[in-house]
């Protein structure tokens, strides 16, 4: 719970920047809930839609009756009908993104619950419900939830790298990842299939340290992963970088692909810049609702 | 084994430095330590392969680094020592005899002897040799031979002399105790000294023989002499060699008593010469002051001159009876004492009383019959004190009673009446010649010239003691000069007088000598060595080997022939010897003796006296290699990224460089003040009536921003003895009987405020009680604190003041109070009102200030919202006194700002038109 509270307090921090944010559903999906998000249609909710002459078939107790004795016609008073969305998160917890190259840099896993709890928070001010994959935490709105989630969200596991869980995606609904996707792309694309399959769409945020962007290494060096599953050594590091930084942009590129495949969007985001760019593009990327 | 001036005591060590280029190759083969990365993207690497298989090299500048480090540990352990002593150079053994000049001229490199012999008898006492020690300028012989440690103890001790050995004092040398083979090492001062040779075959006979000499040039400077009125100095050098200049320092007693560099002079030796010569032209007053000359940076006594009474010219005072025939200056009494007197002695014109204080050496009166009470007795004090008094007889003289009767005090004789004329026209007889002087006088020995005559003189009266008293007579036995002692000095009697009128004598070159001997002119040349004889001269100061005075102590007298010729030695120093009436001082150089260089046979080895000290180097170059590795080891951590980040130093930097910004905070403080208008308040130090004085100044800006075209800043209140005053159009003062006075520049920088045309308006404040004046507290301080204030004069503002109509037509000034008149400067009373013109032509300048005590400010004062702060009146009248108020208020700043605007002609057709409506 300590580190609970800090954490929470930051995304506050960080979400009160921002108006709340409104997803955009595209589709109507079939469990739709009641939320605060006009479709743009009558249908059931609290704000006024518009008048509409009686037709066959109303009932009576439909009818407005106020608007009605202005004129000589009927109305009907509808009501915008409104629902909510359900986003899940899925937030990397593994050992690798517990790396800093420096002691001022915030650790990738620190800078990933931030953006991802200030999102939920963003979510859950505009109405929508937000859960965590994995079948743990279910989609749900409210200040409560968003408690859950801080606590949810500070657990670490120990594998040194993750796959995207996708269980508990609820069909049609939304997603956000956040990782530095440097595991197995393979997992990774099954579970964005998957997830594309059941019309799930989403976003990938793909968090990096600057180290793991320029490779400033030299000289005789044993690389290990975070776990200590994983080493490499190399006589001369300074050499590696012009290769490393070759399969670093494939491993992005697969990515982008993949997103653009699946109709995800596809983010890359550095500790060392500012969080609040991120959340904007994530705040942009959630009202938009498609890839660019 | 030895390479250049360096030794090493284990050599073979050295082969070591084959092994560093193998070093280099193995070292830069094999890789540093590999460093474990926590890195996730490791990922990305598995697989990838380095491209060769000798990788990351250690970096050349580290390699390099190390291997100094290496090649320093080798050769700092092989021993390399530099200027190893040669050990061949100890061949000789057996007893060593050192000799020293020790005279004058080795006092200059005395140190650097010093630290040669003691590295000898350090290198003697190693070696288990005895040593003796002679110093050729003592008397005395050889002493024992000795530990050379007993020796070194001695060392302290050796000073050099301020003379040089003579060969009586060389002699002793020769005998040397109970020793047949020594070995000799001369220290030389370069000079040739007499007697040399000699030592120098009875010291080969018992070994070898070495010299040590400085090469360094031998200066000394000879006696300073007189020569056309200034002083002349010579130097002379041993060896004739390149152009040289040299500087001669003049020193003296400054009026304080102490010794200081009174002139300095440039001596120019040219090539191939050895005399150096210049003049010093000094004032004869600090010539008077000369102690000594001394050539600069020498420290040995031949470079010091000691000056004498040869150097000193005597002051002379020339006083004549009552001169009647103007004009004839061949007549004159004084014509040929000043042309005798002139090229050797000071001369002083006066009267007698002005020039006693003076204390001249001389008085000469020539023809002065009586002196007058206070005169004589001042006369005699001077005389009884060392004086000389030369007196002229002349018609005056003999014409009075002086000394008639009784001896009079000044007089060496008494005189009979009237004197006597000889081989005149009128008398019987040839004019008389002198007779030879005596044993006893002091002219004793001059060469009488045929022509000199005397055809009249005064005459002495035969007493008992008048045979002492004559010191020149002529041939009949009548006394010509006649002299008596008084306490320490004399009065000298001149039986004619100084003109040509009764005697040749002044035409003489006799009569020049004469004056020389009585002293009155200095003698220029030292005095021969017969004319000391039988006299005793005490040492006064003498000169030690390094050219320092020192006081003589209790050294013997010298007799005077001696003084003179004497060689210079332990009897005989150079110094300053005080005999009757004069001093001599005896240098270490005289006049006309030159410098000679010693020329050693060629087969005595001559060296130099520098030596060179062994140092071992391996310690230090070992501690180099320490120092190597402590950067191998920084460079090293650099290299892997482990050393404290730059980022923090730089930090640290920064953290230094905003604690050195300066303070730009007070500059800002007056900007406004200077870039916009703002009314201005003294700070009296009553916090109340300052803060009102600050609303109402805001009120009034506030007014002005309103209806005007001027628009003030923020009121500012000031503090006269800090603030600058220039920048405020107006400053309103009001006044407190308890404000403190301000300062003399305070009031400096008002009144030039005021005259630059600023105003000041002073508020009493009082008007409610009191009328104008000193009837109220506050009038007595405003009077107290305008009393140094430029104001013209004042009068209450007339009806036609430009006050009345600078903005607003007013003819009343209220403030709080609408009390009594208000005073500006006065109009000037030549303006007089035209005719149909409702104002007088007042053009000129703006009233500096404005005094009146309505409380201005209560009336003005408003707070941040614009609501009134203090009540005035009562009621809709009492609103229209504000306004009023604010109105005086715009009109007087009005006045301030456009001056006498309003005035002018030309406005007053629209004026008047205004008026009528």
């Amino acid at each position: 719970m300590s580190q609970t509270a800090p954490l929470r307090g930051r995304a506050e921090a960080e979400a009160a920047r921002l108006p709340p944010l409104l997803a955009r559903a595209e589709h109507l999906a079939g469990a739709v809930l009641l939320g605060e998000h006009g479709r743009r249609r009558a249908g059931l909710g609290d704000d006024f839609w518009q008048y509409r002459p009686v037709m066959p078939g109303d009932e009576r107790r439909h009818i407005d009756w106020r608007r009605s004795a202005r004129s000589d016609s009927q109305f009907v008073r509808q009501r915008e009908w409104k629902i909510s969305q359900s986003v899940m998160l899925w937030v990397d917890a593994a050992a690798s993104m517990r790396f800093a190259s420096d002691t001022t840099l915030p650790e990738k896993s620190d800078r990933a619950r931030l953006l991802a709890l200030a999102t939920a928070i963003l979510l859950i001010r505009g109405g929508e419900r937000v859960g965590l994959t994995g079948g743990t935490m279910p989609p749900r709105r409210g200040q409560p939830q968003i408690q859950r989630l801080a606590q949810a969200l500070t657990q670490g596991s120990d594998e040194d790298y993750a796959t995207p869980d996708i269980r508990g995606l609820s069909a049609h609904g939304r997603a956000l990842f956040v990782s530095d996707f440097l595991g197995d792309t393979a997992a990774v694309r099954a579970s964005l299939t998957a997830a594309a399959d059941r019309g799930v769409q989403g976003i990938l945020l793909q968090v990096l340290d600057p180290a793991e962007e320029t490779f400033p290494f030299r000289g005789r060096t044993i690389f290990e992963s975070i776990g200590g599953t994983l080493a490499h050594e190399t006589l001369k590091a300074g050499a590696l970088q012009a290769r490393y930084l070759e399969r670093l942009a494939a491993r992005k590129d697969e990515l982008a692909r993949l997103c653009l495949a699946t109709g995800w969007q596809y983010q890359c985001h550095h500790t060392h810049i500012s969080p609040q760019s991120a959340l904007l593009w994530l705040y942009r990327a959630f009202d938009r609702g498609r890839v660019i | 084994m030895m390479i250049g001036a360096l030794g090493f005591t284990a050599p073979w060590l050295l082969a070591a430095l084959i092994a560093l280029p193998i070093l280099w190759l193995i070292l830069r083969a094999v890789p540093p330590a590999p460093l474990r990365r926590r890195f996730p993207g490791v990922v990305l690497l598995l697989g990838l392969r380095d491209d060769d298989s000798v990788t990351d090299r250690t970096p050349w500048w580290l390699m390099l680094l190390r291997m100094l480090a290496l090649a320093a540990v080798i050769i700092g352990l092989a021993g390399p020592v530099l200027n190893p002593q040669a050990e061949d150079q100890q061949a000789a053994k057996g007893p060593l005899l050192i000799l020293l000049d020790a005279s004058w001229a080795s006092a200059r490199d005395w140190a650097a002897q010093q630290e040669l012999l003691d590295t000898i008898l350090a290198e003697a006492g190693r070696e288990g040799r005895t040593v003796a020690i002679k110093r050729l300028s003592d008397p005395g012989p050889v002493p024992q031979f000795q530990a050379a440690e007993e020796m070194r103890r001695l060392l302290p001790g050796l000073v050099p002399n301020s003379w040089i050995a003579q060969p009586d004092m060389m002699a002793p040398a020769l005998v040397i105790p109970d020793e047949d083979t020594f070995e000799t090492r001369w220290f030389s001062d370069g000079l040739m000294h007499p007697g040399r040779d000699i030592l120098i075959a009875a010291l080969e006979k018992h070994g070898p023989v070495s010299v040590y000499e400085s090469p360094r040039a031998i200066l000394a400077l000879a006696p300073a002499l007189m020569q056309d009125g200034g002083v002349n100095l010579t130097a002379h050098r041993a060896r004739p060699g390149t152009p040289r200049e040299v500087t001669a320092e003049a020193y003296g007693r400054d009026p304080a008593g102490i010794e200081r560099v009174l002139a300095s002079l440039t001596l120019e030796f040219a090539a191939g010469d050895t005399n150096a010569e210049a003049t010093l032209l000094l004032p004869a007053e600090l010539r008077e002051r000369l102690t000594h000359f001394a050539l600069s940076g020498q420290g040995h006594a031949g470079a010091i001159s000691l000056t004498d009474d040869s150097l000193k010219r005597r002051e002379v005072a020339l006083i004549a009876g009552r001169d009647d025939r103007e004009g004839l200056e061949l007549l004159s009494q004084l014509h040929y004492l000043k042309q005798a007197l002139i090229p050797t002695a000071d001369l002083l014109d006066g009267a007698l009383m002005d020039i006693l204080p003076a204390n001249p050496d001389v008085i000469v009166l020539a023809d002065v019959a009586t002196l007058a009470g206070g005169e004589q007795a001042a006369l005699l004090e001077w005389v009884d004190k060392g004086g000389l008094l030369l007196r002229f007889a002349g018609p005056r003289l003999a014409a009075s009673d002086v000394s008639r009767d009784a001896e009079a005090p000044l007089m060496p004789v008494r005189l009979r009446v009237g004197g006597r004329s000889v081989g005149g026209a009128m008398s019987w007889g040839s004019p008389k010649s002198l007779a030879p002087f005596d044993e006893n006088s002091p002219f004793h020995g001059l060469e009488i010239p045929d022509d000199v005559t005397v055809s009249a003189q005064v005459l002495a009266q035969p007493d008992p003691t008048l045979a002492d008293r004559v010191i020149a007579q002529l041939n009949d036995g009548t006394p010509l000069v006649t002299r008596k002692r008084i306490g320490q000095g004399q009065v000298v009697l001149f039986h004619v007088p100084a003109n040509a009128e009764w005697s040749t004598l002044p035409l003489s070159g006799l009569f020049v000598q004469m004056l020389e001997r009585l002293a009155v002119s200095s003698a220029a040349a030292m005095p021969e060595a017969a004319e000391l004889a039988g006299t005793t001269w005490k040492p006064v100061k003498v000169l030690d080997g390094f050219g320092a005075l020192q006081d003589a102590g209790n050294l013997p007298g010298i007799a005077g022939e001696a003084l003179i010729d004497m060689p210079l030695g332990p009897d005989l120093r150079p110094g300053i010897y005080d005999g009757p009436e004069r001093r001599i001082a005896r240098n270490v150089m005289a006049h006309g003796s030159i410098l000679e260089p010693m020329t050693w046979p060629a087969r005595i080895p001559v060296s130099g006296l520098e030596h060179l000290d062994e140092t071992a180097l391996g310690g230090w170059l070992l501690a180099a290699a320490l120092i190597l590795l402590t950067l191998d080891i920084l460079a090293s951590l650099a290299l892997s990224g482990r050393l404290l980040p730059a980022r923090a130093t730089t930090a640290l930097l920064a953290l230094m460089m905003l604690s050195t910004l300066p303070d730009a905070g007070h500059a800002q403080e007056n900007t406004s003040a200077a870039s916009e208008v703002v009314l201005a308040h003294v700070l009296t130090g009553n916090r109340e009536v300052d803060s009102t004085a600050q609303a109402g100044l805001f009120g009034l800006s506030q007014t002005l921003f309103f209806r005007t075209s001027v628009e003030p800043a923020s009121p500012i209140g000031v503090n006269l003895e800090t603030d600058e005053l220039a920048f405020f159009p107006l400053l309103y003062w009001p006044v407190t009987p308890d404000q403190p006075m301000p300062s003399a520049e305070a009031y400096i920088k008002l009144n030039t405020y005021l005259r630059k045309g600023g105003m000041i308006l002073f508020d009493t404040r009082d008007a409610n009680i009191s009328g104008f004046g000193a009837s109220s507290p506050n009038g007595a301080m405003l009077q107290k604190l305008a009393a140094p204030l430029d104001i013209p004069p004042l009068e209450p503002v007339p009806e036609d003041h430009v006050l009345t109509r600078a903005f607003y037509l007013l003819q009343a000034f209220p403030g709080r109070y609408a009390g009594r008149s208000v005073w500006a400067e006065a109009a000037p009373p030549e303006a007089e009102k035209i005719e149909g013109m409702p104002f007088r032509n007042l053009n000129d300048g703006v009233t500096p200030v404005v005094i009146g005590g309505n409380d201005w400010a209560a009336a003005w004062a408003m707070d941040e919202n614009g609501r009134y702060m203090f009540p005035v009146g009562r009621g809709y009248a009492g609103e229209r006194q504000r306004e009023l108020a604010y109105r005086f208020g715009v009109n007087l700043v009005m006045h301030v700002l456009t001056g006498n605007y309003k005035s002018d002609q030309v406005h007053v057709p629209a004026l008047l038109e205004r008026l009528g409506q």
